[in-house]
């Protein structure tokens, strides 16, 4: 627990000291990003293009390797092939210190060159190592490790970069605008160039058929860097390699909107070293440029391994190498926007791929200190211009930690009722109490007037807090004491006679929906019903959701197995199946391929519906609208009622239905305003532990911003969302069906 | 290059910031005078219009107060710097700028204003063009191209800014047809009419 909460330490005052300025900046890209894709018509196209150039580099990889090699000697340069930092630092600091005897390196933005720290080898040996860069010089400056994977100084303001160069070069009248902090870099940083020997890079992409490299860069150092100096040291992962030079076209549409939300940065340089271009005689300098030079470059490229190869052997890890590292999970993030890549990181990488790439590079311990702050709500997804599952990832890594670190002193006898569960003895109680959401409820529901009772009461919530990490800040969920599916069987079952009925469907009692928040399914009953469905509320199983988050991926793979059987009849019958709670419908979609047969996870996926995507689809196929709550008519307080607040869960909008409740509530002549923010901040249980009660509740802050003062309804699906809007806005949110279904 | 494309590669420079001027070949060194500071440094543009990157092409294409053999003293004092691009890109309003034995790339960075001569027949609709173009001078003459789009540019400091490393500005000189020798494409650009206005 005490690392934990030092952990909860560390976000909360990187969230006092930091959040503010990483928040708006990443906030900016994303938004960039949602401009700039837009403007692409063929923005599917390209992500596609861009997945399948990358599965077949990383499937061809160990040729690409053999075929780069021979293509870069052709053009007079070398490969290294490094297998691991140690090595890759050794190859540089001998050909840099011993064989050119240089005294300084200038350097380029690298992210791989970060994660050898290639930088304190060089230095180790004398070399004076100058990050050329305007964010990584400031970083250097001031002793700090980067924020971001694109932006590295994001963290840092203005006034404070200001104030650092006033320390750094006794300055008495410090530049203090924008423009005179990059004038006051520009010329630094220009004189260090001219004397530099060495000049080192990092490569966004290497085509083995030419051995040509290329750099994304905007503000023109890199190609300085290279130009200036006689030796090109080019540092890049393996998975850096792509077939040919054509390859390179989809990722220049890609990797500048994706990331920053640029259509393009100032310079792609696509270089086939060593450089044409002639060595600048800082020295001697009256005689031409021209003089011939270029001929007497020398190439380098160090291609590193470092656990690589050994991610591309690992069938859950290897789609880490796919990344591009373009920063759009980063800033997609509700969790990294609160708290920036110091908190949502490990040794080098940062945001939600980091933790493929620091458990396949640096290991699990590593990828453990953040792994938490993935809440699988998803808004990467459709963000990564190659695809990538990085919630999965996550999953995984969580399952592999969760497995590896167990405590088997831990007394999981006490508890062996609440978690039965396919998880190994000694798995963190708090993982365990959330990954058995399902039996807890069904326990809280059966006992509710005492639970409910017992939940509410000080010492309870102390000792929740204390041994499971509830905060005790958040009111927990209320059971009710008549399941939804006690109460439909109570009132006769279904109620569209089988020869009246438009369809048959089956509605899933999801836990929540089950024990907490019957009123929703009710409503959901009532509003199918009136638009002529037969509709059913078999007793069935968790979906697997909650363990799923908490990286159990054993338990989730065996609910599924368990749902599955439990809706086969159903499906064989020819009924729809419809889900009011968007995170188990996501996990229908998601996340079940990984775990059933594919022939039943597409015929499930294609079976089942959001509530309101049915109530759409049902309204489309001629359903009468009539049958359904149009709003009041009037003005004044009676007027609000027409006016909707609508925050769409995280997971709905990956999975694409967040827009059906929109649609439909403006077909029934409702006005509504939907959400900007990607993700509420609660993401399940993420939001009820006490280490992130904070972080969840900053996270949730642009929703404060758009919606805190509103008059209108509030309506959002999700439980958890429902929880923290309750918390941020008072407002007592409810699902968008309980706004339209007929009253009962 | 089609008449959208021109229109587009145009909407696309005035966007970035990047400032245009037009006419035949033989208006050249005017409009490159008119659009380079000083002092101004250069490179002999190249001959033709496939980019070929040999220098000494047509001779006076530049106005003599732009030294196009300049020392490194020259380079760093110098306000602007005078290349060629081999190739421009509508959909982004990139230009193609190649590194040679003759400082190109020096030349058009080391500079606070790039001025950029552009042959109107060397637009290419769309990035995956430009690609096509360079793969097979990547695999069998070793190019090295920057694909320039706009001036460089940081945000690292607080705030967007131009001329982070590189130049502060960016003026494209575009070149229509003038019913040159032998070149397959354009042929619809070659209007005689000249205008030679911003």
């Amino acid at each position: 627990m005490s690392s934990d909460a030092a952990k909860g330490d560390r976000i909360r005052e990187l969230m006092a000291t930091e959040g503010d300025a990483v928040a708006e900046n990443t906030r900016g890209f994303n938004r960039g990003r949602y401009e700039s894709t837009g403007r692409l018509d063929d923005y599917e196209e390209l992500k596609a293009e861009a997945r399948d150039i990358k599965e077949d580099a990383i499937a061809r990889l160990p040729e690409l390797i053999d075929e780069v090699r021979e293509t870069v000697e052709a053009n007079g340069g070398t490969v290294y092939v490094a297998d691991d930092a140690a090595d890759a630092n050794r190859y540089v600091t001998e050909l840099t210190a011993e064989e050119r005897d240089a005294d300084r390196l200038v350097k380029s933005k690298s992210m791989t060159s970060e994660e050898i720290e290639v930088n304190e080898a060089l230095e180790a040996e004398g070399v004076e190592v100058i990050e050329t860069d305007l964010g990584e010089w400031v970083l250097q400056l001031a002793d700090e490790a980067p924020s971001h994977i694109v932006a590295p100084a994001i963290h840092k303001s203005r006034e404070g970069i200001s104030e650092l160069f006033a320390e750094r070069f006794d300055l008495d009248d410090p530049p203090e605008t924008a423009e005179e902090l990059t004038m006051f870099a520009r010329e630094r940083l220009g004189e260090l160039v001219e004397g530099a020997d060495v000049g080192m890079t990092g490569a966004n992409f290497v085509a083995a058929d030419s051995g040509t490299m290329l750099l994304v860069t905007s503000e023109g150092n890199a190609r300085k860097t290279v130009t200036a100096t006689d030796t090109h040291v080019a540092v890049a992962g393996v998975e850096k390699l792509v077939p040919t030079v054509e390859d390179f076209s989809p990722f220049v549409e890609l990797i500048g909107r994706s990331g920053t939300g640029q259509d393009v940065t100032s310079y792609i340089s696509t270089l086939t070293p060593p450089v044409d271009s002639p060595v600048p005689d800082f020295e001697s300098d009256d005689e031409p440029i021209a003089d011939g030079s270029g001929d007497d470059r020398d190439f380098h490229l160090v291609l590193i391994d470092n656990g690589r190869m050994a991610m591309r052997e690992d069938e859950e890890l290897k789609e880490t190498l796919y990344c591009i590292r373009c920063s759009a999970c980063s800033n997609a993030c509700g969790n990294f926007q609160s708290v920036g890549g110091h908190a949502f990181g490990g040794e080098t990488y940062s945001g939600g791929i980091a933790t493929g790439w620091e458990a396949g590079i640096e290991g699990l311990d590593v990828a453990a200190e953040f792994n938490d702050l993935c809440t699988g709500c998803s808004r990467c997804v459709p963000a990564c211009p190659v695809g990538i599952d990085i919630p999965w990832i996550n999953t995984v890594v969580r399952d592999r930690i969760n497995r590896g670190d167990a405590d088997p002193g831990q007394t999981d006898w006490m508890f062996e009722e609440l978690v039965p569960d396919e998880e190994p003895a000694g798995l963190d109680l708090s993982t365990r109490l959330v990954g058995n959401y399902e039996t807890m409820a069904k326990w809280g529901s059966r006992t509710a007037p005492i639970a409910n009772r017992l939940s509410d009461v000080g010492p309870v919530r102390a000792l929740a807090e204390r041994v499971a990490g509830i905060d005790r800040r958040r009111d927990l969920p209320e059971f009710a004491s008549e399941p939804l599916v006690d109460w439909f069987a109570a009132r006769g079952g279904a109620r569209v006679p089988a020869d009246e009925a438009e369809r048959e469907a089956v509605l899933y009692p999801d836990t929540a929906t089950n024990y907490v928040d019957v009123e929703r399914g009710k409503a959901t009953v009532r509003a199918l019903e009136a638009l002529g469905v037969r509709v059913r509320v078999p007793d069935l199983p968790g979906s697997g959701r909650p363990p799923l988050s908490q990286g159990m991926v054993a338990t989730a793979e065996a609910a599924a197995e368990d749902l599955y059987a439990g809706l086969a009849p159903h499906l064989d019958a020819g009924r729809d199946v419809v889900v009011i709670e968007p995170s188990d419908l996501a996990t229908f979609r998601r996340e079940y391929e990984r775990f059933l047969p594919s022939e039943s996870s597409e015929r499930l996926a294609d079976a089942s519906y959001d509530a309101m995507e049915y109530v759409f689809g049902l309204l489309e196929n001629g359903a009468d609208p009539s049958a359904l709550r149009a709003p009041s008519e009037g003005t004044g307080p009676v007027a609000s009622g027409k006016r909707i607040a609508y925050h769409p869960h995280c997971q709905a909008r990956t999975v694409e239905v967040g827009e059906y409740a929109t649609a439909t509530f403006e077909r029934l002549g409702y006005d509504v305003r939907v959400s900007d923010t990607e993700c509420c901040g609660m993401a399940g249980s993420f939001g009820y532990k006490t280490d992130y009660y904070e972080l969840s509740v900053d996270v949730g802050e642009p929703l404060v911003e758009q919606f805190g003062d509103t008059d209108r309804t509030v309506v959002a699906p999700g439980t958890s969302c429902t929880e923290q809007l309750d918390a941020l806005l008072d407002a007592a949110p409810r699902h968008p069906i309980e706004v339209i279904a007929p009253r009962g | 290059m089609s008449v959208a494309d021109h229109s587009t590669f145009k909407r696309r420079l005035d966007s970035l910031g990047v400032s245009l001027t037009e006419g035949p070949e033989s208006a050249c060194a005017d409009l490159v005078d008119e659009a380079a500071g000083d002092p101004a440094v250069g490179v002999a543009l190249a001959d033709g219009t496939d980019g070929a990157a040999d220098s000494g092409g047509s001779a006076g294409a530049l106005p003599d107060r732009v030294e196009t053999d300049p020392t490194t003293a020259e380079l760093r004092a110098a306000h602007t710097g005078v290349t060629d691009a081999s190739l421009g890109v509508a959909a982004y309003g990139s230009v193609a700028i190649e590194a040679d034995a003759a400082g190109t790339e020096p030349v058009s960075l080391f500079v606070d204003r790039h001025v950029v001569v552009l042959r109107e027949a060397d637009i290419v609709p769309d990035m995956p063009d430009a690609f096509e173009w360079l793969g097979p001078k990547a695999r069998d003459e070793s190019v090295d191209v920057v694909f320039a789009t706009g001036p460089s540019a940081t945000a690292d400091m607080g705030g967007l800014v131009h001329g982070a490393h590189g130049p502060k500005e960016v003026h494209v000189v575009l070149l229509r047809e003038a019913g040159g020798e032998g070149d397959a494409g354009g042929s619809d650009a070659a209007a005689s009419e000249v205008t030679a206005g911003e």
